[in-house]
């Protein structure tokens, strides 16, 4: 049994047309018992700036409350908000000060970030030491990796409006909650526009 | 008996003064004049470089970079300067590391203010004994600040530090305007350092560094700053 597999969960963002988009399961479990159906794990940084969180729940929380202590006091300090790419970075290093003796996340940022006054969807991951990877189609964190590296392989295309990348990726998590035991109850969706967020709740199988 | 000891010469006089900082600033009146302008599209900073003259001026920089959009001048204690100058760059440089995007102009400055107020309060330091004039430029344009020994700082759109500062500012006062561009405002800096100078300006005896649209702070050349001496006459 592997750490990172105690708890479960599963993350996946992908980019669309102008928009990005983030989702969750909700179940949170010890090994083989569920314990909650409602705990999701992606988080709003700010409005530009979304962060979603894998792997152990206790990591989970602490890494969260730290990296958000951490932009709070950016926001105080530069009096402005912390772009996505900044944010990323910030993540990667506050992994890596913990080299030797690391938090057993993996986090997945996604947001849009300001190119030449022109606003761009925005992803990154980084694996639990900080070793980050950018790219311009999807990305996923937890035990539920190979379903969804199936399904957005499959589904994703470039340049999806908002409707279908919600739909893309609903149904790409949907799916591959049912090929993960410790994964699943249920989905939260957030789907980000310039103009502004969505979230949606999805029933999924709730087993 | 004495190394017990070890406080703080910046204790308070009874007229709510700390004498070790009033006795910096005259350090720093006593340095050769630095000036600065922010231009609408860029910011210039000058400087008397005048060194015995068998001294090699070319060996020694009186204006230096703290990070590719960000540099800085002094007046007073060349070798105060050079430490806060390396804490400096080293500061930023973390912030790279740690955000992989430059850090703000007023980040710089306000890092070099805190290491210059930290030296006014411990024990067994002296305050530094230079003023600095930081210049750089930003996502909020083109900036110019001033550091005192105190730690104190504030931006300025012109400023002069300095043996001729009171004199310097009288002049960039009057010559000052809103919409300079930085040509403008480098014919300016140079003019302002003429009316203190002693005997004849060349390019080998000031110094000036200009940073513009492009982000890039940078040291002008001798070659440069004479074509623009030329210009002036």
């Amino acid at each position: 049994m592997s750490i990172m597999e105690y708890n479960g969960g599963a993350v996946v963002t992908m980019i669309g047309k102008n928009c990005v988009a983030i989702a969750s399961d909700l179940r949170f479990g010890v090994q083989s018992a569920t314990i909650s159906t409602n705990n999701p794990k992606v988080f709003k940084i700010n409005d530009r700036c979304f962060l979603g969180l894998s792997g152990l729940a206790t990591d989970i929380e602490t890494l969260y409350e730290k990296l958000v202590f951490r932009v709070n006091l950016y926001k105080l300090r530069e009096e402005r908000d912390i772009s996505p790419r900044v944010f990323s970075n910030m993540v990667a290093s506050t992994l890596y000060e913990k080299r030797f003796g690391p938090y057993f996340t993996e986090p997945v940022i996604c947001g849009l970030e300001e190119v030449d006054g022109v606003l761009k969807p925005y992803i990154s991951a980084t694996d639990l030491i900080g070793a980050p990877v950018y790219t311009d189609d999807f990305l996923m964190t937890g035990p539920c990796n190979p379903a969804l590296y199936g399904m957005c392989e499959t589904m994703w295309r470039p340049n999806l409006e908002p409707d279908a990348l919600f739909e893309t990726v609903s149904q790409c998590l949907l799916s591959s909650l049912d090929r993960d035991a410790i994964s699943g109850w249920g989905a939260m969706v957030y789907l980000i526009t310039p103009e502004n967020v969505t979230v949606k709740k999805l029933q999924g199988r709730q087993d | 008996m004495g190394e017990q000891y070890s406080f703080s010469l910046t204790t308070f006089s009874p007229s709510g003064k700390l004498v070790q900082i009033e006795y910096a600033l005259h350090a720093v009146s006593a340095g050769a004049t630095a000036l600065a302008i922010k231009a609408k599209n860029g910011v210039v900073i000058a400087t008397e470089k005048k060194f015995p003259t068998l001294m090699d001026e070319t060996s020694i920089s009186k204006i230096g970079l703290l990070t590719p959009h960000t540099g800085m001048v002094y007046a007073g204690m060349g070798p105060d300067s050079r430490v806060l100058l390396r804490s400096g760059r080293k500061k930023a440089e973390e912030y790279f590391r740690f955000y992989k995007d430059p850090i703000p102009v007023v980040g710089v400055v306000k890092e070099l203010a805190s290491v210059m107020q930290e030296f006014t309060q411990s024990g067994g330091v002296r305050p530094f004994g230079v003023s600095l004039l930081i210049a750089g430029y930003d996502e909020k344009g083109p900036q110019l600040y001033q550091v005192d020994p105190s730690g104190s700082y504030w931006a300025w759109k012109a400023s002069a530090i300095g043996k001729n500062m009171i004199n310097a500012k009288t002049f960039l006062e009057k010559r000052y305007s809103e919409d300079l561009d930085l040509e403008d405002a480098i014919h300016t800096a140079i003019l302002t350092l003429k009316e203190g100078f002693e005997g004849l300006m060349t390019e080998h005896n000031i110094e000036i560094g200009i940073i513009g649209n492009d982000r890039q702070f940078r040291v002008l050349t001798p070659p440069q700053v004479k074509d623009y001496l030329t210009v002036l006459g």
